[in-house]
């Protein structure tokens, strides 16, 4: 469901919420949570009390409105109750709805990645670590429906947990989990020359370099994650014996905020300079003075967003080198 | 074949780096086709069966498979480690530029190349004649010895054509033509569109073809890609001949005016709540007389979009290393010739491709796309005004369908992030505008590069959202 690996099972306008279906209810952009549809099951947020029976026939992408108001301090909830959008979800929600058992990739990190490693459905891609599992749901539907995942982690607990999120969200048949510490003992044997692309996110992955390179076909691609630069460094070097093309990036995104509003001519000013008592008196003015001069000006106006991820990791990408004949 | 072919065949697309990035070309691999490099011109047969990424020099008699293929590049980061920055000694305090530092003159070196000497052999000699080589540092040695590399002893890195690789060459090379959108924008528009397999992608493509492209790679033969575009004639999708795309992935582009999407879905869609008819019926009148001069087979033409057409012509005298019509001369006449003189398996797949892209969708598909919706929608209009644009667009998609607006101006889509916030048929409504920082990575030398792109383009992405009665009666 999360990727359709046969023609019927991708979401359309004709489908309807079922039980058993994943849905990723959507309150606010910030807040968000995936929940798996059962008949009798609730769902209790700050909106209200939502019965899962009253989501099951509806389209994805519709308002449900919410059984009853919550109890004490619903603030969504007036009268009526609030109401939440249920979407159909999407590696780009799960990354966003995921439980973090560890530090995760998020968007632009991941889009460069599966674009930089060349993912297309049918490769054969290696990960290690799985950790939570963000970057790996989109490896999946890169490679899906014929390619396969293979994702290995030390940590037997985690590798659980992403197994059965990944059989929850219906990637069984394209991804592998084991547990395995790749540093220490390399990708299994089996996986030799067979991999399009590897994905490294490892505490020191220059230990995991070589091994990485014994599995990749010719002139496929590495990728190492690293937030730490010496990490980087020490990478880079283990890279240049085998790889070439070798490429380090940073990539951060900055969001912008869009609001309706008018500014102040210069000839309503200039009380703007003026001390609090002023600006009190202005308050008053304001209903009147908005109607007649900021709605002339009014216009969509957009910034940068006052916070923002500062860094995320280093990606270094590198290709293994072909050997001439 | 396998879902990335590693080698090179006949009749198949192929990116040349000549000269560490000095010279990117697209060619096809034609038994006639030929690179020019310096002054030499070079058959490319040598390059068949060869695995991409190999590395080739120019020999007396054409280019030949270089023994190990390093890349000049790595040659300096692997020479820099042994001389890092602080152990260095040497400095520029003794280097005087007045032309006298090499013994070498040009006419012993035109007598050494009619002798046979290999270029390599010349960049040894020249390194050997000058004066001042070795009070260089060890960076400005790599350097000259790169320098005269490229001069006397060419390289030719042979690439695999794919989303990443076709986008940085435009970027890089004429960015106007792909609208200024940078490798990891367009990566974002693939991400945020949701695009995978089955998926049937919505995209107005302005940009050359490059999105339609990147698409129908990531579908990889399941799905649709449908190009839309508004008036009567079809923007040109032709960078999609650089993909080395299967005739399967060819076959799912499919290129069907707005106006048609739009009068279907009024028409057809009886789930579709009172807002698509309302929307539909106010672009009407303009899409029917279009509809009528439209031949529903739409060969990609160039007489297009004027500003685009205008943009590129202007590429074109700025940068001649990838002029746009001799990429275009080497797969059309390349490419059709190699069809007709043989019959192969790859001849016949390569050929019809072109063809074959950009068929109208069958009268079923339409009927199901009015009825189930498109997946996803990718605009990529970059001299457009979008907001009416999307007003249109969205009401085709699915419910809870993911959808990406690229631009290269922010102000488009700030207006229409706002339209779409008070009409409500969206939510996660988010402007993004990705940040891309190449580094430099060497022992005790690592910083950002000192050049860097500083823009890539914004994106406006949402999800569709189904805003018809809610069942529990309320609004």
């Amino acid at each position: 469901m999360m990727v359709p690996l046969d023609p019927s099972s991708k979401p359309t306008s004709q489908r309807r919420i079922a039980e058993g279906d994943t849905v990723v209810v959507y309150e606010r952009h910030d807040a968000m949570r995936a929940v798996a549809v059962r008949p009798g099951g609730v769902l209790q947020n700050r909106f209200g009390v939502f019965r899962h029976d009253d989501w099951i026939g509806r389209p994805f992408g519709c308002k449900v409105h919410s059984a009853a108001a919550a109890g004490g301090g619903a603030r969504g909830g007036k009268a009526k109750g609030g109401f939440v959008h249920l979407l159909a979800p999407t590696p780009e929600l799960w990354t966003l709805v995921l439980s973090h058992r560890t530090q995760i990739l998020y968007l632009a990190d991941i889009s460069l990645v599966v674009s930089y490693l060349e993912l297309v459905p049918g490769c054969v891609v290696l990960e290690s670590g799985t950790g939570s599992g963000s970057l790996t749901t989109s490896l999946a539907r890169a490679v899906a429906p014929h390619g396969r995942v293979f994702t290995f982690d030390f940590h037997d607990q985690r590798a659980a947990s992403a197994r059965e999120d990944f059989e929850r969200n219906g990637l069984t048949s394209v991804i592998t989990v084991a547990v395995r510490d790749i540093q220490g003992q390399g990708f299994p044997e089996e996986h030799t020359g067979a991999a399009d692309a590897v994905f490294l996110d490892l505490p020191q992955p220059w230990l995991a370099i070589p091994s990485a390179g014994t599995m990749l076909k010719q002139d496929g691609v590495l990728c190492s994650f690293s937030p730490c630069i010496e990490q980087v460094q020490r990478a880079c070097e283990a890279m240049r014996s085998c790889f070439t093309d070798i490429r380090t990036f940073e990539i951060l995104l900055r969001t912008y905020e869009v609001r309706e509003g008018g500014l102040k001519g210069a000839t309503t000013n200039e009380e703007s300079n003026a001390g609090p008592l002023a600006q009190k008196k202005r308050k008053l003015l304001a209903a009147a003075e908005t109607l007649d001069v900021t709605q002339n000006s009014s216009s969509v106006m957009v910034r940068p967003c006052g916070t923002a991820r500062g860094h995320t990791g280093y990606l270094t990408f590198a290709r293994l080198r072909v050997h001439g004949n | 074949m396998a879902a990335n072919p590693r080698e090179a065949w006949e009749g198949c697309s192929v990116l040349l780096d000549i000269n560490d990035g000095d010279r990117l070309a697209f060619f096809r691999l034609t038994p006639a086709a030929t690179v020019k490099v310096g002054n030499r011109t070079c058959s490319l047969q040598p390059l068949v069966g060869r695995p991409f990424g190999s590395l080739f020099s120019v020999g007396p008699s054409g280019l030949v498979p270089c023994a190990d293929a390093p890349s000049s590049r790595d040659d300096t980061t692997e020479d820099a480690a042994v001389g890092p920055a602080q152990d260095e000694t040497r400095d520029n305090r003794s280097l005087v530029d007045n032309n006298t530092a090499q013994n070498l003159s040009s006419d012993d070196i035109e007598a050494m190349k009619r002798d046979g000497v290999s270029g390599d052999e010349i960049v040894e000699a020249l390194i050997a004649n000058s004066s001042t080589f070795g009070k260089k540092t060890v960076f400005s040695q790599e350097k000259y010895k790169l320098k005269k590399q490229k001069k006397y002893a060419p390289k030719v890195l042979l690439r695999r054509p794919s989303t990443r690789s076709i986008c940085e060459t435009y970027f890089k090379k004429s960015p106007a033509r792909t609208g200024f959108m940078r490798v990891d924008a367009l990566s974002l528009l693939l991400s945020m569109a949701n695009v995978g397999p089955y998926s049937d992608v919505l995209v107005v493509d302005m940009v050359g073809g490059l999105v339609v492209g990147a698409v129908a790679e990531r579908l990889g033969g399941t799905g649709y890609v449908c190009s839309t575009y508004l008036g009567s004639a079809p923007s040109s999708i032709d960078i999609i001949r650089m993909y080395n795309l299967s005739s399967d992935m060819t076959t799912r582009i499919v290129q069907a005016p707005l106006s048609d999407l739009c009068s279907l879905q009024n028409s057809g869609n009886v789930s579709s709540g009172l807002n698509d008819s309302i929307q539909g019926e106010a672009q009407e009148p303009t899409a029917v007389p279009v509809e009528n001069t439209q031949p529903s087979v739409p060969q990609p033409t160039d007489t297009t979009v004027s500003d685009e057409k205008a943009q590129s012509s202007k590429e074109q005298s700025i940068d001649t290393d990838i002029p746009e019509p001799l990429l275009d001369e080497h797969i059309n006449q390349d490419g059709n010739s190699s069809l007709d003189s043989k019959g192969d398996e790859d001849g016949s797949s390569n050929g019809p491709k072109s063809l074959k892209a950009g068929k109208a969708p069958s009268p079923e598909r339409m009927k199901y796309w009015s009825e189930h919706g498109f997946s996803s929608l990718i605009v990529a209009a970059p001299g457009h005004d979008i907001e009416s644009f999307v007003a249109d667009l969205l009401p085709l998609l699915s419910y809870s369908a993911p959808f990406a607006i690229y631009h290269q101006y922010l102000q488009p889509l700030a207006a229409c992030m706002h339209s779409l916030q008070v009409s409500k048929m969206a939510l996660g409504l988010q402007i993004s505008e990705p940040w891309l920082r190449e580094y430099q990575v060497l022992p005790s030398r690592t910083h950002p590069h000192m050049q860097m792109n500083a823009f890539g383009g914004y994106i406006l992405s949402g999800i569709r959202i189904h805003n018809g009665d809610a069942c529990n009666g309320s609004k």
